[in-house]
């Protein structure tokens, strides 16, 4: 009979191994799935996996989905690391959209560089000040920051309701609930046009850069992840636990803001209700997917940006149900879980 | 470390996959084009955009259905495909794009939210025909279309108004825009037309698709006094909650009977498979243009169907008298006097609000609790 035996220390290989594993897995149910629908599985593999990636078009679309994901798992994963429990990483994306909305509609139409930068700066704002009041609650009254920062996504959710629906609703947009779009000046440009990608993806790419440099070659950050693992050695170490919270929650807060940023000022040119479609509690599945490690959150997010976008190629290619993009999330998400059992696991054969 | 973590993380995780477990059902898988042999005309490649899953039962339901109706019509001169839940966010411009660039030479975009991405598409692919539902936007290539579902929702409302005991009647909203808000009017007014006591309850949930929410607002509404629901979301939900609680309800969008055969009492129901016809006969044809189509009972586009055995047959009468009317152009909802629920008088006694009146309509009228959101 197989049994579970505890490890004396956790795997590492697994640790890595593990994602890989769980890739594996997702990718047999798929083609496990295409069969059940009746179609080719490799045809369907490929339409999923291979043909979002085939032309500049795809590739771009790809980034741009990346973007607000990536930039939201790089800032959780950093909060993780440190212990702190932030799940508001959707709110501090909202409120960064709703702060770089303001800028955007609040500068006159003109041909400056510098109004576009000026709105990516209002969102990075919005965004610290939002994941700022978590900060504040928990450093100031110990309120547990996980129900904090999950409240305060709704609270965030229904201002920008509030917003598109009274003070910014777009004048001439026939009472829908939608602003003006923004000037060609006060938005994102994209990095070659005609496709959609735009700056925003460059700034995720440095931040994740920058985030490997915090992580594991700077004295604060190695503070942060020692207050994580082990908060007795660090107030031992005299390691101030109030900077692991207010730094991880604002760097998180600022990197959720420009994700929102770059989604109102970038491909949308407006702010909706429908600004997010929940990138920031998807960047919490990115971010474990990754590790906690800013590599691997740009690769989770490639990936998780591969199913969405091959979910629908499935569906207008293949005529497979919309449901397989959930389904397919769900079993890496599931995959992954089961399969980091074996890092302090292993099996025994008796 | 990792463990402790992952006890937290499965529970997070947990949590994220059940607001993920949208439903979706299995549709049919779109056939290849039948090669035939002796060399015919390709077929016309339309493409759909859908905001919800076909297996909403309601909104996304019946459009779907209106493109079953259309591959009846046509056959194998048409070659459809759909993408489901696509949400209105920079998504939609995504998918859009990709269903033109594959050939689709006409591209129905199924909510308002798709309106400037659309915009964007159509500017880019001249040669496509695009149509957008609910929107106010046209370009070259591109027009709107939308029914009256207003109408079906007044004879909902007669129905009603003879129904209720408690002479409160609810109303799950949507998002606030006009068409939502003439329609918790329309019902309103016509339960008034035949029980003067009348009052309506609304309670907004902001989306057009999230059971949950519609389900908690059914609740609401019924504990503050509601025995009769409609609602404009794009669910179940809302019948469902009525049978549970052991209320009334109506269909919206779909015949719902299913859903609640106890609690429901009739489905304002959209064939969209006329305009859906229309608009392709038209490309097939070459007589295309830029123009905005509104349609109601008139054309068939808005019925009240499957009105329950509850119902006494004097008020079934009643609701199928209402129905002829409209659809013989004899009866208009939309006449004065009407006074706003601030007593304001917004139609002046025997005046009838033309179509940009209608379109534009964002106060309550006298019965209906409560403001518009943000409305004036």
């Amino acid at each position: 009979m197989p049994r579970l035996e505890p490890r004396a220390e956790a795997s590492q290989a697994m640790r890595f191994a593990a994602p890989l594993v769980a890739l594996l897995v997702t990718a047999g149910i798929t083609a496990c799935l295409m069969f059940g629908f009746g179609r080719d599985p490799v045809d369907g593999m490929r339409v999923f996996f291979v043909v979002p990636l085939e032309s500049a078009r795809g590739l771009a679309e790809i980034g741009l989905k990346m973007t607000p994901l990536l930039l939201c798992a790089l800032g959780l994963a950093l909060c993780y690391r440190a212990n702190i429990w932030n799940i508001g990483a959707e709110g501090q994306l909202l409120a960064g959209s709703i702060a770089a909305t303001g800028m955007a509609l609040s500068i006159g139409p003109g041909n400056s560089h510098v109004a576009g930068l000026l709105v990516v700066i209002a969102g990075a704002a919005g965004g610290a000040l939002w994941a700022g009041l978590t900060a504040l609650l928990r450093d100031r009254w110990n309120a547990n920051e996980i129900l904090v920062s999950l409240m305060l996504t709704y609270v965030a959710q229904l201002m920008v309701l509030y917003l598109v629906n009274g003070p910014w609703r777009d004048p001439a947009g026939m009472n829908f609930p939608v602003t003006r779009m923004f000037d060609a000046a006060a938005s994102v440009g994209a990095i070659v046009p005609p496709y959609r990608l735009n700056w925003g993806f460059v700034v995720a790419l440095v931040a994740a850069a920058f985030g490997w440099v915090f992580l594991f070659r700077s004295r604060i950050g190695y503070r942060l992840q020692v207050s994580g693992n082990a908060p007795l050695a660090a107030r031992f170490a005299g390691f101030s636990e109030r900077e692991g919270i207010w730094v991880s929650l604002l760097i998180c807060g600022t990197l959720a803001g420009l994700a929102g940023a770059f989604e109102v000022a970038g491909p949308l040119g407006q702010l909706t209700a429908q600004v997010s479609t929940g990138y920031g509690f998807a960047a919490i599945i990115v971010a474990w997917l990754g590790r906690l490690t800013p590599l691997g959150c740009v690769l989770a997010s490639f990936v998780m940006s591969l199913i969405v976008i091959g979910g629908e190629l499935s569906q207008s290619r293949l005529g497979l149900p919309g449901a397989i993009t959930m389904v397919l999330q769900g079993v890496l998400l599931l995959a992954l879980l089961s399969a980091d059992t074996f890092v302090n696991y292993r099996i025994r054969w008796r | 470390m990792f463990s402790k973590r992952g006890v937290i993380f499965a529970a997070i995780a947990a949590a994220g996959l059940v607001g993920l477990a949208a439903c979706g059902k299995k549709e049919e898988p779109v056939k290849p084009a039948v090669k035939a042999e002796t060399p015919k005309p390709a077929p016309l490649k339309i493409a759909f955009a859908y905001v919800g899953p076909v297996g909403d039962g309601g909104w996304t339901f019946a459009h779907d259905n209106g493109r079953k109706a259309a591959i009846k019509e046509f056959g194998d001169r048409i070659q459809t495909s759909f993408v489901e839940n696509v949400p209105e966010s920079a998504d939609a411009e995504r998918v859009i794009r990709d269903m033109a660039s594959q050939g689709n030479k006409l591209v129905f975009g199924t909510t308002f939210g798709y309106m400037e991405p659309m915009l964007k598409v159509a500017g880019e692919f001249k040669e496509v025909r695009f149509e957008h539902a609910t929107g106010f936007k046209s370009a070259d290539n591109m027009r709107a279309y939308d029914v009256r579902a207003y109408e079906g929702a007044y004879v909902a409302g007669v129905i009603a108004g003879k129904m209720t005991k408690s002479n409160t009647l609810g109303f799950v909203a949507s998002i606030p825009i006009p068409e939502v808000v003439r329609n918790i009017n329309a019902f309103t007014l016509g339960a008034q037309s035949v029980n003067p006591k009348v009052k309506t309850k609304v309670v907004w949930v902001n989306k057009w698709f999230d059971p949950g929410k519609e389900a908690e607002a059914a609740t609401a509404l019924i504990n503050g006094g509601a025995d009769i629901l409609l609602q404009n979301t794009d669910s179940s939900a809302v019948l469902q909650t009525a049978e549970k609680m052991g209320k009334y309800a109506f269909g919206w969008d779909s015949d719902m009977t299913a859903y609640g055969p106890k609690a429901h009492l009739a489905s304002s129901i959209i064939n969209w498979g006329p305009y859906y016809k229309k608009a392709i006969k038209d490309v097939l044809d070459g007589t295309w243009t830029v123009e905005a189509n509104w349609w109601g009972m008139k054309q068939g586009a808005i019925d009240v169907v499957s009105i329950s055995d509850v119902v006494p047959a004097e008020v079934k009468k009643l609701a199928e008298d209402k129905k002829a009317e409209i659809r013989e152009g004899k009866f208009s909802i939309w006449t004065g006097p009407l006074t706003d629920n601030t007593g304001k008088q917004v139609l002046a006694k025997d005046t009838t609000g033309d179509d940009k009146f209608v379109a534009s309509i964002m106060f309550f009228v006298k019965g209906v609790e409560g403001k518009v959101p943000s409305g004036k």
